[in-house]
């Protein structure tokens, strides 16, 4: 009966794969928009949709996303994969018969290469994400297809950071030549080859025919068109010009489409791994008073707001420092026993007047610096200004241009600051990096130092057991949430609509992941 | 031989009021003032004309239509649209009589220094606002206001004014130099020269009150366009900022989005920078017909 019942599993995959294999059409080129371009061409330098979306699809990386599976991890070049008992060994097989675009080989000292410039980037090459890999204490090639990565201490988000869509596996013998190759040349071993990039107008690529996965990609390419403006980019989606915008569309766009497009078109929608974060400079008076910055927190009704912004900008859910939804995120009943997420808000405004009050700032006037980009920064500022009105605090609104308002975050030249909090992955270890001592985290732009903070990150980074990391981040919570430092807003909600002809492209939490291309195709 | 004498009788012509006598002579800029006047009481006393308070957000009236309630709809955050522009008025009214201010005196007093130093001075000068006059003048504001950044003193951005202002200088300083040039040669700037007075007082004393009639009429024509520089500035997003009302600001964001579903949010505050502009044009228009004696023969 055992024996019947495998067998018949068996039947309904291979009927199932066989089903779907012949559902799949081959061919045709996927046009999509993409708001701004990358700068250079480096993965392991850049931090943009605008670089992912047209670049990703020349690279594979360790591991991937599980598309219908997030946040489950499954191989790209890696085959299979075992992690030692006490957390520290992490052995990666890899696949056989890859190959660069190039005609080059890949082994494992490719993955090596690559890990070693993300770990430890050689003078003049810049590495983003480099704190993500501070515990790998060595790293080792058995063999062409093995490789071992042993890590000093356990680390709970390895296999995560192992698929992150940014590490892009490169050519040993190319970073050997010039450890900055990536940065003007595109090599890789994904889906598709590169063509051209013209720039301030499109990128283009096509179908790498020796990729090392049978019968991908089925695209014969893509090419990537930059509309910079939001209005001419959904005129485009409306005409067909091109079939998808990945990062994401306003509700009021959507709606827009729908009624122009009807049942031509999907909507897909996620709570999005990005929060808007309201961040104190902390070395500026009043800001140094937790009492101040958590009269500022609690005066803002998150719940009225979420509602009522969801339906003009892309903002929906209320969460804590991890994006609602996510397993290891605050459950609504954790939520409103943090201060500013409790259901009254006229008992919490009242309690912020008497905290200014104590503080001896019951007429706070301040300036909240925010950055020039309407969806929806814009949105979120005009809001948590009224909400500060409502406790006798004046705010001017400061919107300078993207690269004044980040240079006056990062120097400390401002009061109070919109700030973004934007991930490919759910992860502790990305989203509270921001609120981690500012001595050991450059993205924490409060410049404040809280070691109670930092060895709660560090006890979570190390447990293993996810009912005991969910105790101590809940407990890091209610510390930041306490001092205020900063505090998230409203979390993002993630819109995408695309032409129904566009198949096989999977929904995700984030605009970073499954933008490989590999198994999209149009049904034509 | 006898003489005829006729006696010729001369009907003194009753003196009117100047503002009555404007009124019955240029019927279309008094209504242009009568607008202004209005929007100027308005954005005066915004706080007690206006029904809501501008930057109330009100979530249970987001994008809701003209009504009792609210005459012209509220906006995307549920913000009364006509309060908006009542308090918007208080904006544009005041950035653009402060930048025409600056920018008509100072290129007046460019103008009459040019025309009265003359030779290479004035070459020079007039050099420089070919260079100023070259740029189309939203550019130029764009980048004197990206170069600038912000200042705000009192509710208002003294770099956007700086900005708006800088562009009438050119203008000004060419027309106001052209009527200089005629009063530099008349007699009693001579007297002047030769009773040993100072360039300063001759400039300001003899030249500047004889040039007042231009500076007027460019002075209120350039309020139109300094409110409408204002509007583009803030459209563009280097202008005021949200949460402030400003007419260009509420043409711009969230209005971009919803123009079709709340035509209201963009209609009205164009219909408002579209009337400041018309009336400070008919008024600038006749008082130039007005003051300007070859036109009144």
């Amino acid at each position: 009966m055992k024996r019947l019942s495998v067998l018949l599993m068996v039947a309904a995959t291979l009927a199932v794969s066989a089903g779907g294999a012949y559902a799949q059409k081959r061919g045709g080129e996927l046009r999509f928009a993409v708001s701004a371009e990358p700068p250079d061409y480096d993965c392991h330098a850049a931090t943009s949709f605008a670089f992912i979306h047209p670049v990703r699809p020349h690279y594979n990386t360790l591991l991937k996303f599980d598309e219908p599976k997030y946040p489950a991890v499954k191989g790209d070049l890696a085959e299979s994969w075992t992690v030692s008992k006490d957390g520290l060994t992490y052995t990666f097989k890899l696949r056989r018969g890859v190959k660069f675009h190039d005609g080059s080989p890949f082994s494992s000292a490719d993955v090596k290469a690559t890990y070693e410039r993300i770990a430890n980037p050689p003078e003049g090459v810049r590495s983003i994400r480099k704190a993500a890999y501070a515990d790998i204490a060595a790293i080792e090639t058995p063999d062409a297809n093995t490789v071992v990565f042993r890590l000093k201490q356990p680390n709970a988000s390895m296999l995560t950071n192992f698929a992150s869509p940014w590490d892009c596996i490169y050519s040993a013998a190319k970073l050997k030549e010039d450890p900055k190759f990536p940065l003007r040349n595109v090599l890789g071993t994904g889906p598709f080859r590169f063509v051209e990039h013209a720039a301030g107008s499109h990128w283009v690529g096509r179908r790498f025919e020796d990729y090392h996965v049978k019968g991908r990609p089925y695209l014969d390419g893509f090419r990537a068109i930059f509309i910079r403006d939001t209005s001419a980019r959904v005129t485009a989606l409306q005409a067909g010009e091109v079939l998808a915008e990945f990062r994401g569309q306003s509700p009021a766009d959507r709606d827009k489409l729908v009624k122009a497009l009807g049942d031509k078109i999907e909507v897909h929608e996620s709570p999005w791994v990005c929060s808007l974060v309201v961040t104190f400079n902390t070395e500026r008076k009043p800001f140094d008073d937790a009492r101040v910055r958590r009269a500022l927190s609690i005066a803002v009704d998150r719940w009225q707001g979420a509602k009522a912004l969801s339906k003009i900008a892309i903002v929906r859910h209320v969460g804590g420092l991890l994006r609602p939804g996510y397993e290891l995120a605050a459950a609504e009943k954790d939520l409103v026993q943090y201060p500013g997420y409790g259901r009254d808000i006229k008992k919490s405004r009242a309690e912020a007047r008497r905290l200014l009050k104590e503080a001896g700032v019951p007429n706070l006037k301040f300036k909240l610096l925010n950055r020039n980009v309407p969806m929806p920064y814009t949105h979120v500022g005009v809001f948590v200004i009224d909400q500060w009105r409502q406790i006798g605090v004046q705010v001017e609104h400061e919107l300078p241009e993207t690269r004044a308002y980040i240079s006056n975050l990062r120097g400390g030249n401002y009061d109070a600051g919109m700030d973004f909090n934007c991930d490919a992955v759910d992860d502790p270890n990305l989203q509270l990096a921001k609120y981690i001592s500012a001595d050991r985290s450059p993205i924490n732009y409060g410049r404040y130092n809280d070691r109670k903070l930092d060895a709660l990150y560090d006890q979570q980074k190390g447990e293993l057991n996810p009912a005991k990391r969910a105790a101590i981040l809940r407990e890091f919570e209610r510390h930041a949430l306490n001092e205020g430092y900063t505090f998230p807003t409203i979390w993002w909600h993630r819109i995408i609509v695309h032409w129904k002809e566009m198949k096989g492209w999977y929904m995700s939490p984030s605009h970073y992941i499954n933008q490989d291309l590999q198994d999209v195709w149009l049904d034509r | 031989m006898s003489t005829a004498t006729t006696a010729i009788t001369y009907k003194v012509p009753k003196r009117r009021h100047p503002v009555i006598q404007f009124t019955m002579t240029q019927p279309l800029g008094a209504a242009g003032l009568v607008v202004i006047v209005i929007m100027a009481i308005a954005g005066f006393f915004a706080h007690i004309v206006a029904p809501h308070d501008p930057l109330d957000l009100d979530f249970g009236a987001m994008l809701a239509p003209p009504s009792w309630e609210h005459w012209m709809g509220t906006d995307a955050f549920g913000r009364d649209v006509f309060s908006r522009i009542i308090y918007g008025a208080r904006t544009a009214l005041a950035v653009g009589f402060l930048a025409s201010l600056a920018g008509s005196g100072l290129g007046a007093v460019i103008g009459v220094a040019s025309a009265y130093f003359g030779g290479r001075i004035d070459m020079l000068i007039q050099r420089f606002m070919d260079i100023l006059l070259a740029f189309p003048i939203i550019v130029l504001a764009l980048a004197v206001v990206a170069v600038l950044g912000k200042w705000p003193v009192g509710g208002l951005d003294v770099n956007l004014i700086i900005a708006i202002a800088i562009p009438m200088v050119p203008k000004v300083a060419r027309v106001v130099r052209s009527s200089a040039l005629a009063i530099r040669e008349m007699p009693y700037i001579d007297a002047a020269r030769a009773a040993g007075y100072g360039h300063m007082r001759i400039i300001f004393r003899h030249i500047t009150p004889n040039v007042v009639a231009p500076f007027l009429i460019m002075f209120t024509a350039f309020i139109a366009q300094a409110i409408l520089l204002e509007a583009s500035l803030s459209f563009l997003g280097l202008g005021v900022t949200e949460p402030t009302a400003a007419w260009g600001l509420m043409l711009s964001g969230a209005s971009q989005e919803f123009y079709v579903q709340a035509p209201w949010m963009i209609i009205f505050p164009g219909l408002a920078i579209s009337l400041a502009v018309f009336a400070f044009n008919l008024f600038g228009d006749s008082l130039r017909d007005w003051l300007d004696p070859k036109i009144k023969l």
